[in-house]
């Protein structure tokens, strides 16, 4: 077998071992002991050529509906948008693919000019001061701010919307549970919103910070209005997360008096990829952004007085904090940040506003097409692009007949809320046209009513 | 554009009016926005993001590419960061439309092609490891870390010793083991190494006691060294009740040579974007698995991939002794797509190759190098090694301008400065994926360097002397940070 990623010939091994003065690769594992050394080959398949190789995962990949295949109306925080082809010839230069973290700045002002320019656009999105170059995703980022709250605060209580990603949550619980901090959720009203009178009977001064989602999991847009006074009241944080997108047409969270917006930038140029790897973004103010985590991009100057970029704030860091670290992370989503900045610069200031409009505008005319059938709507409050609608049938049943259809259809909400058993979340993107909306209508209501 | 221009941020080259994107024609009719949402939340001014043409996108970024190093453009002997080839054909199946554009909540009938993918990983990587069952969940090597030091608590909890809560850690560990530590609620005992570079055992034997929780070891260690008394360790560890965690981080000198499993680790975390090639990213995407062995399976996290008895793949959520979730979705995917390529393209027998060829070139070049760079632990290394610039401090050049004149010659330098324990540290490592002539030419700049400050200190001191720009003011950068553009 040939491997054509080692280069080293037999004459080269044999020089290099003549300069070791050794006879055999094998003397320079002399220091493994013998009880420990493998015995015989690992067990797994042989290798692959590259024919071979692109043979067996076309088949696996043909295994799989995928968007390329179906009508997609799945959304739950990972969403189907339009990707700019420039992104991926951008990306695919080896310079940014194939290189590591900024650490010598002066052959990597590249990646260093590229994160300042996404923490730039962050901050314009959500409103903020401050943002970092990214976190591993949504729900892991959203989980940091619960502990960066608590940290800053010195107090130990989160409290959390119910209509917050359930998979943010249950990161949250295990972040929660690996620091001592308490989590506490609230439930949510008739709306479909954080129900804000619970809120107020939940917490207390020794609460570190309130969590919630705009627009929250079923899709609804929730009044940070009337949420920052209860959380401000009370000296404890308020962290919102954010579908970015929506905030082309959402006023930012930071105008409405977020301390800390963390989300994922996945709806921006990031493949749905199977759920990752997408983009974890972080903002918050400039008040507490030595306590930001994550790696930070600065602005400076060189010897000659030439504008310059460095990791800097680096003494936040695990690798100088070591065991007084409040946060572990070290490599973060790099790749997917610097496709998530190419595709705000294609979208730009117009693109953004437009994306968000189109996407609003969608799936109002989903939702108004299904009430007009006499389908029910789960909630009134104001929605995005996805929301809730009441099924007359259990949704993996009523999803197993769109699929015949050649639609993948909506996420099942009774899977995490009992309560809404049958309901389905519906999500409606800028790539869904009016004729497969009408005609996910119409399914929906030959099944539903079969 | 020049070499010793200012490159223009994307907002200075905005002009409101152009675009880079084309959407289609809402084809719905339009309802007046404030009838959808609250007056006070809509957006009243938008984000200003750049206003830019394609050509305009595509040049800026390319000219960002320009002015960075990666793997493509030269050798990047990072220590510890394994930067390996990346394989192209890697990135095109990643992207094949099964993978790339999947839901992770589509049901699992229509997405068996990715279950079976993962489900192939995770006995393999079991496989590879000598553990028994392995999650694909942790987004990168930290995560992992935190994940194992969470099972590894949890398990002591179980058995009602929650008192548990010290983790052993050598002084040559990674920043990020002792960091886990903290953020798993558990307690940090720093030991140190002795005059061979490895634990020193007799410290060892004195840490361990009732409270012990774990040891966390990466295998060979950071100095590049293997822990020749890892059998007696693990018996020192498992006799005193705790468990031993592997830093998986340097793997890629063991391959088919040694397994942690059969080393007596209970836990392994590995750096896929290492030893298994997914693309660094400029920081990131990685990937960190961890493999456990059978007394830790159920305090995985949720879900696993599981195969029923007809043969079908399917998420594996029952697990009430479960540590939970931690990560969002399906872990990285895109990297465990990547790094199943890379296995199946290896092999066996080419991954053996993978662990015997890295060692080879690192012990090359270590040995060449130990003529003009103090080797402060004499002996046979695995995939890297440590030089210390201490010869040279005495001549009034250091570490840190030793890796800049490197960069004068096309090179990314060595990991410097770590493991802390040596002084004026450089830690190399060439990995398999070089050829000997690269090694060959990077060892005689290295000389060269050497010569440089003996004979001419200041073209060393001063360098870089061909980058984009020369050193940056890095404490004016974090006492009075600018972390983002604001127009004038």
């Amino acid at each position: 077998m040939k491997y054509r990623y080692l280069p080293q010939t037999d004459q080269d091994k044999r020089e290099m071992l003549e300069t070791l003065g050794i006879s055999s690769i094998e003397e320079l594992f002399a220091d493994i002991p013998e009880e420990v050394r493998s015995k015989g080959p690992i067990q797994i398949p042989a290798a692959l050529s590259e024919p071979e190789l692109v043979k067996y995962f076309t088949g696996l990949s043909n295994k799989n509906v995928n968007f390329s295949t179906h009508i997609n109306f799945l959304g739950a925080g990972v969403y189907q948008h339009y990707i700019p082809s420039t992104v991926n010839h951008m990306l695919l230069r080896g310079e940014f693919f194939t290189a590591y973290t900024p650490y010598q700045p002066e052959i990597s002002q590249g990646e260093l000019q590229a994160i300042f320019e996404y923490q730039t656009m962050v901050c314009e999105l959500t409103g903020m001061e401050v943002a970092n170059s990214s976190m591993y995703d949504g729900a892991t980022s959203l989980a940091e701010a619960a502990m960066m709250a608590s940290g800053h605060t010195g107090k130990k209580k989160v409290i959390v919307s119910r209509a917050v990603h359930p998979e943010s949550r249950a990161v949250l619980q295990s972040y929660a549970h690996g620091q001592g901090v308490e989590l506490v959720e609230v439930g949510v009203d008739s709306q479909g919103v954080t129900d804000a009178a619970a809120l107020e009977a939940l917490i207390d001064d020794q609460t570190a910070a309130v969590i919630v989602q705009y627009p929250n999991f079923f899709g609804n847009v929730e009044d940070l209005a009337s949420v920052e006074p209860i959380a401000h009241g009370n000296g404890a944080l308020l962290i919102v997360s954010s579908n970015p997108l929506a905030l082309g047409v959402l006023e930012a969270p930071g105008k409405l008096g977020a301390d800390i917006v963390a989300g994922d930038m996945q709806p921006f140029g990031i493949p749905a990829s199977f759920g990752g790897p997408h983009c974890g973004y972080f903002a918050t103010t400039t008040k507490l952004m030595r306590k930001m985590p994550g790696r930070i991009v600065g602005q400076t100057k060189d010897e000659n007085g030439k504008r310059g970029f460095v990791l800097t704030l680096q003494a936040r860091e695990q690798h100088i904090r070591r065991e007084k670290a409040t946060s572990n992370i070290c490599s973060n989503q790099a790749l997917l940040a610097l496709a998530a900045s190419i595709t705000l610069t294609a979208l730009g200031k117009q693109g953004v506003q437009e994306m968000a409009m189109i996407n609003l505008q969608k799936a109002n005319y989903a939702k108004q097409a299904l009430q007009a059938k006499g389908f029910e709507v789960t909630y009134a409050a104001p929605s995005f692009n996805e929301f809730a609608v009441k099924l007359s049938k259990p949704v993996a049943e009523v999803n197993k007949e769109l699929l015949k259809a050649g639609i993948i259809g909506g996420y099942d909400l009774g899977l995490d809320y009992p309560e809404l058993a049958n309901h389905v979340l519906l999500t409606v993107t800028e790539l869904r046209t009016k004729e497969e909306i009408d005609t996910l209508v119409q399914e929906l209501e030959a099944i539903t009513r079969a | 554009m020049r070499n010793d221009q200012e490159k223009a941020l994307i907002f200075e080259m905005s002009k409101p009016g152009r675009v880079g994107y084309n959407l289609p024609e809402l084809d719905v009719p339009e309802v007046d926005v404030a009838s959808l949402l609250p007056k006070h939340l809509i957006r009243e001014t938008p984000a200003e993001l750049p206003e830019v043409s394609e050509l305009q996108l595509v040049r800026h970024y390319t000219e960002l590419s320009r002015r960075n190093h990666g793997v493509d453009n030269g050798f990047y002997p990072l220590g510890s960061c394994t930067m390996k080839y990346n394989p192209k054909i890697n990135e095109d199946v990643a992207r094949y439309p099964g993978f790339a554009q999947t839901h992770p909540y589509q049901p699992e009938e229509t997405v068996q092609g990715a279950l079976e993918l993962l489900y192939n990983l995770q006995e393999e990587l079991a496989e590879i490891t000598g553990m028994d069952a392995v999650t694909l969940q942790p987004a990168a090597g930290a995560a992992g870390e935190w994940t194992g030091l969470m099972m590894i608590r949890a398990y002591h909890e179980g058995r009602g010793e929650g008192h548990r809560t010290k983790v052993i850690v050598p002084n040559s560990a990674h920043g990020t083991n002792p960091a886990s530590a903290a953020v798993a609620g558990l307690e940090t005992v720093t030991i140190a190494s002795d005059e061979r570079g490895l634990v020193d055992i007799h410290a060892l034997r004195d840490a361990v006691g009732s409270d012990t929780a774990a040891l966390m070891l990466t295998n060979p260690n950071t100095l590049g060294l293997f822990e020749e008394d890892i059998v007696e360790m693990a018996q020192i560890v498992h006799d005193a009740g705790g468990l031993l965690y592997y830093d998986g981080a340097n793997a890629n000198a063991i391959l088919g040579i040694a397994r942690p499993g059969d080393m007596g680790f209970d836990v392994v975390h590995l750096n896929l974007h290492k030893t298994f090639t997914g693309p660094h990213g400029g920081g990131g995407p990685g990937a960190g698995p961890v493999g456990v062995k059978k007394v830790l399976e159920p305090f995985l996290p949720k879900p696993i991939v599981a195969k029923d008895e007809a043969g079908n793949f399917y998420w594996d959520n029952d697990r009430p002794q479960s540590i939970g979730r931690v990560k969002g979705y399906n872990g990285n995917f895109g990297i465990l797509v990547r790094a199943y390529s890379y296995i199946r393209t290896m092999g066996p027998e080419g991954l053996l190759q993978v662990s015997q060829n890295a060692v080879l070139n690192a012990n090359y070049m270590m040995r060449r190098l130990a003529t003009a760079y103090q080797l402060p632990y004499d002996r046979v290394c695995k995939h890297e090694f440590v030089l210390s610039g201490v010869i040279q401090k005495k001549l009034g050049v250091r570490t840190l301008d030793i890796a800049k004149r490197l960069l004068d010659f096309g090179y990314h330098p060595p990991t410097i400065y770590f493991p802390l324990i040596v002084d004026e540290c450089m830690m190399i490592e060439p990995t398999e994926t070089e050829t000997k002539e690269t090694l060959d030419e990077f060892i005689d700049v290295m000389l060269q360097i050497a010569r440089e400050c003996e004979e001419n200190p200041e073209i060393v001191q001063e360098a870089p002397h061909t980058t984009v720009v020369k050193r940056l003011d890095e404490a004016t950068a974090a006492r009075k940070p600018i972390l983002r553009y604001q127009a004038q």
